[in-house]
């Protein structure tokens, strides 16, 4: 811009306060607000709590980041949300599919943004997580722990909402002919959790994810060399490079189903493993239920 | 968990450091107490008039001696030092830290006034890495076990204290695993680290520290000495700090190197002698460890005073005073 205009910010003529009043009084305000945001932030002036759940960071950044995938790209329908209670701890238990986890974080977007008490989900990850630079200290800042039994009942006894993806890598990287069949769920840890801590399970449905990045080979090799549970190949990725990367705008419902209670369970149910067994396969047959009748109802992938 | 009585005698090891010496201080000072007996390799740089100091390497016999004939009832072990560069190198470390320790729980074995024994030690024995769950309990091993310096020491008297609570199980046995002590008075390997111009982080990593201000930890030693609550504890001030977090509150710059160029370039600082940078405390500056302190304040019925956020800035008030 050679025809640029230098405007001297140290003038003789007072230019701030013309420029303030300028400004809409709401806008101004949402600039004070972001400035004083960002010295807090500079000045480590904020608080963790003991897992190091930043809630401020993550509303306010990783969220906020996520959200225009949410409302324009998947544009997520969520329902349910009647299913999560206000207060008090649940667990959430949903398929999992799509290569990348993003139905795991869409999940936390429509609790956060939709759910009328506005609620975070603490979700259970596993060690290569927490194993990977930047990955693992996204994880922790955005609240999310380990998947063990000491994380999952300390956060279901304080109250909060937990999020675990029994399938694992399993699900997420299960080849695109294999959409929407749920895979084995883990050993059913989630529900020895539930039980001694006495909190309801919300088995949930995701539908849409699985159409992300449809993998059509896992290259086994390339898996191996780099120490991960699988190296998708989808139509796009590796062909496209970083474009590949691009998930494709499938339409999203997020469904939370109805709780199925554990409190009407002995005290020391969690170690009866027919029990745990038959609570693991009512839930997973409650998600796979759900899975069909979201897919029936869905007019097209990219509706 | 009765009173032992009044007209006791504490002996403390280590008295020549900081924290020994702030224990021996508080004890001679408290009424319930009748002697101090204070022991260590060097003489005390303070002269502490309540306190009878006996010079003495743990590592060799005398140290039964002094039990038996001043009839100590407890004996409180802070002898365990953190860094080699307070030993004089790693071998001596090591040797003072283990040796020393099998020779102290040996005498206070053979010496039947013995009624108490209180154990300083740290949380690193918990050690740190990924599959950590986000909070240690008591009872929980750890899942990266230390492989060496002082964590590993560390628990290695732990597992000599453990033998020696079955060996002679009238003696009241109380382990003291504190996180990283911080406060105005005291140096460690961790007031070092934020003390640099600019402080090394290991890129893509951001851990959860806790900290224990010198006078909450001192208390919990001193409330363990005068009432007996056996046991293994975990002693931190509540909530955490990142390590961000704290890099930012003390205002200086932070550089995030790799994970291989970390090890390295902390070994080379250390070899200057400007900070000892172990394994462990890579590790541990990598991943981070939170305690659950719920058993150590039901069972003490007393919280640390100071928070973790509000212990680390009362080292930060400090160094404010001595740059004025």
């Amino acid at each position: 811009m050679p025809n640029a205009k230098i405007i001297p910010i140290r003038g003789e003529e007072p230019i701030r306060p013309r420029l303030v009043d300028d400004l809409e009084p709401d806008l101004l305000a949402r600039l004070m607000e972001f400035w004083a945001f960002v010295q807090r932030r500079l000045a480590g002036d904020y608080c963790v709590d003991d897992l190091g759940f930043d809630p401020e960071f993550n509303d306010k950044v990783l969220m906020a980041m996520m959200r225009p995938l949410y409302k324009s790209w998947f544009r997520v329908e969520a329902s349910g949300l009647e299913n999560i209670p206000d207060t008090t701890g649940a667990l959430v238990v949903a398929n999992h599919s799509g290569v990348i986890a993003l139905d795991a974080v869409m999940t936390q977007v429509a609790l956060l943004d939709e759910h009328p008490a506005h609620r975070h989900l603490r979700m259970l990850g596993s060690d290569l997580v927490f194993q990977s630079p930047f990955l693992g200290e996204i994880a922790r800042k955005a609240g999310h722990t380990l998947a063990c039994h000491p994380d999952a009942e300390r956060l279901l006894r304080d109250g909060e909402i937990v999020g675990v993806w029994p399938e694992g890598y399993k699900g997420i990287g299960k080849p695109f002919a294999e959409r929407y069949k749920l895979q084995r769920f883990g050993r059913g840890g989630f529900v020895a959790a539930a039980l001694r801590t006495r909190t309801p399970i919300v088995p949930t449905a995701i539908v849409g994810a699985e159409e992300t990045y449809p993998m059509i080979a896992n290259a086994t090799v390339v898996s191996r060399l780099l120490g991960l549970p699988y190296f998708p190949i989808t139509p796009t990725f590796p062909l496209l490079g970083p474009l590949g990367l691009i998930p494709l705008p499938s339409k999203w419902f997020i469904h939370f189903g109805e709780p199925i209670p554990t409190d009407q369970y002995p005290k020391n149910a969690a170690d009866d493993p027919m029990l745990v067994f038959n609570l693991t396969d009512q839930v997973r047959e409650q998600i796979q239920q759900t899975l069909y009748r979201l897919l029936m109802q869905r007019q097209s992938i990219f509706g | 968990m009765g009173d032992l009585g009044v007209g006791r005698v504490v002996l403390v090891t280590g008295v020549s450091r900081y924290l020994g010496g702030q224990l021996a201080r508080i004890l001679s000072e408290d009424p319930a107490i009748d002697q101090v007996i204070g022991v260590d390799i060097v003489p005390p740089k303070l002269k502490l008039p309540g306190m009878q100091f006996v010079r003495a390497d743990i590592r060799n016999p005398v140290i039964a001696k002094v039990l038996g004939e001043a009839g100590v009832e407890t004996v409180v072990h802070m002898g365990v030092i953190a860094t080699p560069r307070q030993a004089g190198g790693r071998a001596t470390m090591k040797e003072i830290n283990v040796i020393g320790t099998m020779q102290l729980l040996a005498a206070c074995q053979r010496t039947p006034s013995v009624k108490a024994l209180v154990v300083k030690s740290t949380a690193s024995v918990y050690g740190s890495g990924p599959k950590d769950p986000a909070m240690f309990t008591e009872e929980m091993q750890p899942r990266h076990a230390p492989r060496s310096g002082w964590a590993k020491d560390s628990s290695e008297v732990e597992g000599y204290v453990r033998g020696f609570a079955r060996r002679r199980p009238d003696v009241a046995v109380t382990t003291l695993r504190f996180a990283n002590f911080i406060g105005p008075g005291i140096d460690t390997a961790m007031t070092t680290y934020f003390s640099l111009p600019v402080i090394p982080t290991v890129l893509g990593f951001d851990a959860r520290l806790q900290f224990i201000h010198e006078d909450d930890g001192l208390e919990f030693v001193k409330r363990a000495v005068l009432k007996s609550y056996p046991g293994t504890f975990n002693v931190a001030g509540s909530g955490v700090l990142m390590l961000s977090q704290a890099i930012r509150r003390t205002g200086h710059q932070r550089i995030a190197l790799p994970e291989f160029l970390f090890t390295p370039f902390g070994r080379s600082i250390s070899q200057a002698g400007l900070i000892d940078f172990t394994a462990e405390q890579v590790r541990y500056l990598t991943y981070g460890r939170v305690l659950d302190t719920a058993l150590a304040t039901s069972t003490f019925g007393h919280q640390p005073m100071y928070s973790t956020p509000q212990a680390f800035a009362s080292f930060l008030a400090r160094r404010e005073v001595s740059v004025a």
